[in-house]
């Protein structure tokens, strides 16, 4: 273990891994909430846990925090081993899905309070305090109460409340679930701008895809209380290493058949071409194909015949969605220069067979 | 805000409006003759001289004047303080655990609050006299185990009352602050931590601050409660312990004077308003809460916080040591072994009572020597108390109806009014549950000497539907809270009218809420000494009065076999209507 370790330390010398976690693992009497997962987490990087509810994302934040007890592995965070230090003692800071401000307390006072517990000097805090509103740019509302500020304001608040004294990882916990769609998108944008200007590590968890893609240096991608597939958006979104990978973020075309351990994938809808030297671990597979890779007529000896059930125009794009023969769906996105079909036209579909992408 | 909503809306609007508030209108007037009335009359009384009916403030000054009058208001302030005082301390805790217990867990550990809340204040203080007495439970065994040569002396004084009332007032203690504690994130004292502060300084400066408006709550209902309190210094207190409501009683059915009477009464009502509004103004009841209106004010706020910020830094150092002297598992079996053992307090007394009821012996000797079902036998053949059974039931059935019928309007009025009336109303229909007993009781037997309804079944039931109204009315309101008012639209859009409306769909979707209202009811009525005590006269006597007048003459184990019927009466009760009450949780 000490080996692998350390050769992973010589691999990222340039970025010193702040959080390292090793075969982590929670267990709730039967049920398990998190299997044995490792991943390291560099200086300054930006990673999101990603996936559905219940496939314990939100346990690894805990762990990795401290709000809850570790079952097994450990939880290094600058080299220090801290899996039994209490979660007061981390420091670490923790951007809860409903904000967690406290009602009790205005906003400066709610800022200043992490620098109060470590005993920082009045003068200090005071000079903090206004620094991390002026970040926010919540200035003129320091002596107000959080229930009087409007949900974007109190998100600003417990983003400042955590930056305020530069913890060594800022863990985020769906901090923008609560939000709507443009307020979301606007602090997407913003928390990207306070985690470049101060160089911290965040571990962000979400559900929304669309949301990883967009902030994410890399993307931790999780199913089932395990880690499904760990690398940068692009990676992720264009290798997909399994079917859920590919059908969790965007928007997928899956094909499952039997792979001929060669050139070629044998589905219900026809023998497909697969990508030079494409390899799978089974001979059961799936090809998956996104929609902006299909187009109008064969490609490559790639075809599937469907019929057009739904035509979605979507400005600089127009979606078509055709019913296949066996009832299933295919989804193709045509470019504002491409020819629509009309509905109910029969069509055929193609793809190069260099973007298509074989998984497990 | 009212100009907007009228301005918005049409006039019709403004009738509907008036209309729900209507359904208000029989239970306003039924307080304000069966309760504002009496209780102002009761406080005329104290300034006219009983002689010539002039004005005269010479009741006053007897009390200023007499050293014992002084005395027993000193002792009532004294011992109501130190009752809420120790439930507070002992209740906090307790409810701080069920609060954080997961909600089906909850349910069932509540009722170990529930019931020792329900069980007749007459049956509990039973119990403690059969544990603490001088031949009681505990001397037995101590003697018995030659531990003390003579018997302890644990009854009539200090100790027997304040164990007495502090065993009565802790489940009115956890049951007020457990609503405010159930409703704290408990993400926040989590946020607290990850932000540095030590578990026992996130409890103090978010969990403990943020639940303070509870336990002033509480601590004001304890105490008010408390002040009006006879049974428990009757029969656990001596002299020293003589409370106000007891020297009412005398002054009442003894001596017949009513103009003093009236002054004592208009003392402890005096004593309660004045320990709400000094509570406002201490606690700021609305500033903890968080209130938008007085927060701003600075330097009481200030102060407070560098207050809790110091406790606060204590208790973590107290914490850590704690921690390192006994470890981590024995500090996590602290809170639940704790609250266990209140738990214990508050249950076991009760519960001692039933193998005494079947002693074979003529004497409540602990342990019974042998079992039989004599003292059931003398029970059941005894026409004084089936009759007073009998009566008990049948009142509480009355009572239960008509409170239910008034509480049930009442909350359907209000539920459906969104004028500042409404608030005011739902404080007025609150009101006798924080003004004493004893003052209503008094007021009512004046008022119903001179309507001659003194020994009538009719008399006890009005009392007794006064006393229940505060709840039928916060059981009914609370599921109605939760009622979507938009099925009544979705049923009006229909082409229901409103009676369809409302028995169509609102009373089969309350229909839980109602029954737990009708089954409280019944239980306050089926409990209700105070009023019984004036209104039923010589004859008339309900179980709790028949109860009272035995315990004052001799303890015997026919008591405790009454004990158990009425023990198992009520619990029976409160089970189904917490069943009921949970079954119609429309969320």
């Amino acid at each position: 273990m000490a080996m692998a370790t350390s050769a992973g330390m010589t691999v990222t010398e340039a970025k010193p891994a702040k959080l390292v976690v090793e075969g982590l693992c929670k267990r709730y009497g039967a049920t398990t909430a998190l299997e044995p997962s490792s991943l390291s987490v560099a200086e300054g990087e930006f990673l999101t846990l990603l996936g559905p509810s219940g496939s314990g994302k939100t346990t690894l934040l805990q762990l990795i925090c401290g709000l809850v007890e570790v079952s097994e592995g450990r939880v290094v965070i600058d080299g220090r081993d801290q899996s039994a230090t209490p979660v007061h003692q981390r420091d670490i800071g923790l951007v809860f899905q409903h904000y967690a401000l406290f009602p009790h307390l205005t906003v400066a006072e709610n800022i200043a309070f992490p620098l109060k517990m470590r005993g920082r000097p009045g003068a200090e805090v005071a000079k903090r305090v206004s620094d991390a509103l002026a970040m926010v740019h919540l200035g003129h509302l320091a002596g107000r109460f959080p229930r009087e500020l409007s949900g974007g304001q109190q998100q600003r608040v417990a983003l400042a409340r955590c930056f305020v004294y530069q913890p060594s990882i800022i863990l985020m916990d769906e901090p923008l679930g609560a939000l709507d769609k443009k307020l979301r998108e606007h602090m997407q944008i913003e928390i990207k701008r306070l985690h470049r200007e101060s160089g911290s590590t965040i571990v962000y968890v979400t559900h929304d895809q669309e949301e990883a893609l967009a902030m994410s240096d890399r993307i931790c991608l999780m199913n089932h209380a395990k880690i499904e597939q760990l690398g940068t958006p692009r990676e992720i979104y264009e290798r997909p290493r399994t079917a859920f990978a590919a059908d969790f973020i965007g928007i997928s075309n899956i094909f499952r058949g039997r792979w001929d351990g060669n050139g070629s994938l044998e589905t219900a809808h026809g023998r497909f071409a697969l990508p030079h030297g494409a390899h799978c671990e089974s001979r059961d597979a799936a090809l998956v194909i996104r929609p902006e890779n299909l187009r109008l007529g064969a490609q490559d000896g790639n075809a599937v015949n469907g019929r057009v059930s739904e035509i979605v125009y979507a400005g600089s794009e127009t979606r078509v969605i055709a019913a296949l023969e066996d009832g299933s769906q295919l989804v193709l996105r045509l470019g504002p220069d491409d020819a629509v079909p009309a509905i109910d036209e029969a069509i055929v579909a193609g793809w190069p067979r260099d973007k298509a992408v074989l998984v497990a | 805000m009212s100009a907007v909503s009228v301005t918005s809306a049409p006039a019709r609007a403004g009738r509907l409006r008036l209309n729900a508030l209507w359904l208000a209108v029989p239970g306003v007037l039924f307080l304000a003759v069966f309760f504002v009335w009496p209780v102002a009359q009761l406080l005329g009384l104290s300034v006219v001289d009983p002689d010539n009916g002039a004005f005269s403030a010479s009741s006053y000054q007897r009390i200023a004047a007499t050293d014992v009058y002084l005395r027993v208001l000193g002792i009532t302030f004294r011992i109501a303080g130190w009752t809420a005082l120790w439930s507070l301390l002992i209740g906090y805790p307790l409810a701080y655990w069920l609060a954080r217990l997961p909600d089906m867990f909850r349910g069932r550990m509540l009722l170990f609050v529930m019931v020792p809340f329900w069980t007749s204040y007459l049956v509990k203080t039973f119990a403690w006299m059969l544990i603490l007495g001088r031949s009681g439970v505990i001397n037995s065994l101590l003697t018995g185990t030659h531990a003390v040569d003579q018997p302890l002396s644990l009854i009539n004084n200090q100790f027997g009352v304040m164990v007495g009332m502090v065993h009565a007032m802790v489940p009115l203690a956890v049951m007020t602050m457990l609503p405010v504690m159930a409703g704290i994130d408990r993400r926040l004292v989590q946020a607290a931590q990850t932000l540095g502060a030590a578990p026992a300084r996130a409890f103090w400066l978010v969990y403990f601050k943020l639940s303070l408006p509870g336990v002033a709550a509480a601590g004001l209902l304890v105490f008010i409660s408390s002040l009006g309190f006879f049974i428990v210094p009757a029969f656990l207190g001596g002299r020293q312990e003589t409370m106000l409501a007891q020297l009412i009683i005398t002054q009442v059915q003894e001596l017949l004077n009513w103009s003093f009477a009236g002054a004592l009464s208009a003392m402890m009502l005096l004593a309660a308003l004045v320990s709400c509004v000094v509570y406002d103004r201490i606690f700021g009841l609305s500033t903890i809460a968080g209130g938008s209106g007085q927060v701003g004010t600075g330097r009481i706020r200030d102060l407070g916080l560098a207050i809790l910020s110091l406790i606060a830094a204590a208790a973590a150092r107290l914490g850590a040591v704690t921690r390192s002297l006994l470890g981590k598992r024995v500090c996590a079996m602290l809170l639940p072994g704790f609250c266990w053992l209140v738990i214990a307090f508050l249950v076991l007394p009760t519960l001692l009572v039933i193998p005494l009821a079947f002693t074979s012996s003529q004497f409540l000797e602990f342990p019974p020597p042998g079992y039989g079902l004599n003292w059931f036998r003398t029970y059941f053949e005894s026409p004084l108390w089936i009759q007073a059974t009998i009566r008990s039931f049948a009142v509480a059935f009355v009572t239960a109806f008509a409170a239910t019928a008034i509480g049930g309007f009442a909350a359907l009025a209000l539920a459906n009014s969104r004028t500042r009336w409404a608030g005011l109303i739902f404080a007025f229909f609150l009101a006798p549950m924080i003004v004493p007993r004893i003052v209503i009781a008094v007021g009512l037997f004046y008022l119903f000497a001179r309507l001659g309804l003194i020994a009538t079944d009719l008399g006890l039931v009005i009392g007794h539907t006064v006393l229940a109204i505060p709840f039928t009315l916060v059981t009914i309101a609370a599921v109605l809270k939760t009622y979507d008012q938009r099925l009544d639209q979705a049923a009006a859009t229909l082409g229901a009218n409103r009676v369809r409306t409302l028995t169509g769909v609102t009373i089969p979707l309350v229909k839980g809420g109602l029954v737990a209202a009708f089954l409280f009811a019944f239980i306050t009525s089926f409990d209700e000494l105070t009023i019984a005590i004036f209104v039923s006269g010589g004859l008339k006597t309900t179980l709790p009065k028949q109860m009272w007048d035995d315990m004052i003459l001799q303890l015997n184990p026919t008591l405790a076999a009454v004990s158990v019927v009425v023990f198992i009466v009520v619990t029976a009760m409160l089970l189904v209507a917490e069943r009921f009450r949970s079954s119609s949780r429309l969320d």
